[in-house]
């Protein structure tokens, strides 16, 4: 049953995910990018199997897990790829935040500044520190 | 192999975050900085070479952090492959930092990407030094945001505009990466190199590989997606954009050359024939892309992505040879991109511009920059006795030998076409007059010596190839081989 929830979270996820970042407008693409790294971890948790609810801790005299234990290692997993996640997340909002300040429309469609492409002639229009010189 | 002698897989990764932080600490002066860096990246340079000479010793250096018994816990091993790959992208790294202590792009003088630049070498030394999945992902993940930070460093709206761009393609094969590695652990339990190789095959772990392979082919700037590099890259301060175009897309080619050479090499059965019409389309759309612009930055950025195509190649041809001439490809190319990219800012220097059409005239300004560009565009394109010719020697050798002979077809096309438009940059910006000449000062000394460096190493690999060629087989050969 919880696998099934979780199935069916990490499908919801993704598919907005995918949504969103093939919107045009780049608050979505950066909660697009968020999300789809939600659903990820989530199933990276769910490829080490879950169900179990029994801690993974040794007794005193015990030198062998039991078998019915949780297994720990996607929890480790999946905080490291939480942490790295999060400060992906950071970056790419105050990316987005210098980047309104300059091109305020926000529209990824309209965003030529990097590639400035052809020009009228069919040619590669020369670079903006080329033009502004 | 144990010991203390083991400690040493770790230089890779402790060395440049030593680097990072000292330079972080020494913000406040920055020619202190700049020297700490410096000695960073020579001590870099000497580590690499002392693993180099211990790995020729005893074959690998492997370590398990924390003591745990194998496979569990997470294991640096550093094989020839490795090794050869640490040492060229060290040497690659104090170049660059020499070329940018040159000043030759006055807007280099800020020194706050210096922790950057130490941070983004140890996630590469970190990427080739692993030996464990997960903290695959993880090193790549460390040179990603360092490679961002060091994107946005200027801040201007073309930087904003490319590291956007950089940003969400990469993230998006990064979460295909992890996607990949939770689907191996699942199906295997695994995520240490060794052992997956031994794990047995399943449905399930063949979608792993194949979720790996793309975000691996992502990461390399493959076809279709290869749009991230040449939209990025231009907008990079010379000397990091040399570092960039000389490391990081060949990590994402190390890693398919790990997973195919050695750790899923029954995969190979499946993928031989999407690597090789990859290959070949990757080759045809860069060297395309670069006829047809004109800025030198972006020329040469749309070369990477056909050298690349190259790469996959010689990863496809899934033989000892072909994975022999893969590891020797990958190194010259390294030398020769990024000397390139270091000439061009040269070039812009003397000429004002990195736009072919407002340039020219270098050749009689500067004769001796003139005959250090011919040395490794001749390369890039594979003229003898370069270690271009070696390198693709090899590769069309392999591939004609196997049957190959489409793929070995798109290599000689794309061959041409990597020497038309190098002839363009030659004929524009070295032959031609310039249409407006500009009063230009002396280039600095240090830069012109860091790029001769580089043409040396080429024309030396070009002339004594035995000696890489010798090691690159031995490296090959201790990719195939079952460790462990």
């Amino acid at each position: 049953m919880n696998a099934w929830l979780l199935a069916l979270a990490i499908g919801l996820c993704g598919g907005a995910a995918v949504w969103l970042i093939l919107a045009r407008d780049l608050l979505r693409v950066v909660v697009g990018l968020a999300l789809a790294g939600t659903a990820v971890n989530l199933f990276v948790l769910m490829a080490g199997r879950v169900g179990s609810g029994v801690p993974a801790i040794m007794a005193d005299a015990e030198t062998v897990l039991a078998a019915t234990a949780a297994n720990p290692l996607p929890q480790a997993l999946v905080l490291t790829a939480i942490v790295i996640g999060f400060a992906f997340v950071c970056f790419a909002l105050v990316l987005l935040m210098a980047l309104l300040a300059k091109r305020p429309e926000g529209d990824v469609d309209r965003l030529a500044d990097a590639e400035s492409g052809a020009g009228p002639d069919g040619k590669p229009q020369p670079f903006y520190a080329e033009r502004r010189a | 192999m144990s010991g203390a002698l083991a400690n040493l897989a770790l230089a890779p990764v402790l060395v440049p975050l030593t680097g990072a932080v000292g330079c972080v600490l020494l913000a406040g002066r920055p020619r202190l900085a700049e020297g700490f860096s410096l000695l960073a990246g020579l001590v870099s340079l000497l580590m690499a070479l002392l693993v180099l000479q211990a790995v020729g010793e005893h074959g690998r250096l492997a370590l398990i952090l924390g003591n745990w018994a194998w496979p569990f816990g997470i294991e640096f091993v550093v094989d020839r492959l490795s090794a050869g790959m640490i040492a060229v992208s060290a040497l690659i790294a104090l170049v660059c930092l020499v070329f940018q202590a040159a000043r030759v792009d006055p807007a280099d003088r800020r020194s706050a990407a210096l922790p950057l630049v130490h941070g983004l070498m140890a996630g590469v030394g970190g990427a080739f030094a692993t030996g464990d999945l997960f903290n695959l992902y993880v090193w790549f993940e460390v040179m990603l945001i360092a490679a961002l930070g060091l994107l946005v460093h200027r801040g201007r709206v073309a930087a904003l505009d490319g590291t956007l761009r950089y940003l969400v393609l990469n993230m998006v094969g990064t979460l295909v990466l992890l996607t990949g590695i939770a689907v191996v652990y699942g199906a295997t339990g695994q995520l240490n190199f060794a052992a997956l190789a031994q794990a047995p095959a399943s449905p399930l772990l063949a979608a792993g590989v194949a979720l790996l392979t793309v975000a691996f082919l992502a990461k390399a700037a493959a076809f279709p997606v290869f749009s991230w590099m040449p939209a990025a890259y231009h907008v990079l301060p010379a000397p990091v954009l040399a570092l960039f175009a000389g490391l990081l897309s060949k990590v994402g080619v190390y890693a398919l050359l790990r997973l195919f050479g050695q750790v899923f090499p029954a995969a190979m059965a499946h993928w031989q024939a999407v690597l090789g019409a990859v290959a070949v389309a990757t080759m045809l759309a860069g060297a395309l892309g670069a006829a047809w612009h004109w800025d030198l930055r972006r020329i040469l950025a749309f070369h990477i992505v056909s050298q690349i195509g190259y790469l996959i190649l010689a990863v496809a041809l899934a033989t000892p040879a072909g994975y022999a001439a893969a590891i020797f490809y990958t190194i010259h190319h390294i030398i020769v991109k990024a000397n390139l990219f270091l000439i061009a800012a040269l070039v812009c220097r003397v000429a004002g511009s990195y736009d072919l059409r407002r340039i020219g005239g270098v050749a009689a300004a500067r004769p001796l920059l003139a005959i250090i560009f011919a040395v490794p565009a001749l390369s890039l394109v594979g003229i003898p006795p370069l270690s271009g010719f070696w390198a693709k020697f090899l590769v069309l050798r392999e591939s004609f030998a196997g049957g190959h002979w489409v793929w070995g077809g798109a290599a000689l096309v794309t061959g041409v076409l990597t020497l038309y438009s190098m002839s363009k940059i030659w004929i524009e910006a070295f032959w031609k007059p310039h249409p407006a000449p500009v009063a230009v000062g002396r280039l600095p000394l240090a830069a012109l010596a860091s790029v001769a460096l580089l043409a040396a190493i080429t024309a030396g690999i070009g002339l004594f190839p035995q000696t890489l060629l010798g090691f690159a087989g031995q490296a090959a050969a201790g990719l195939v081989e079952v460790t462990r």
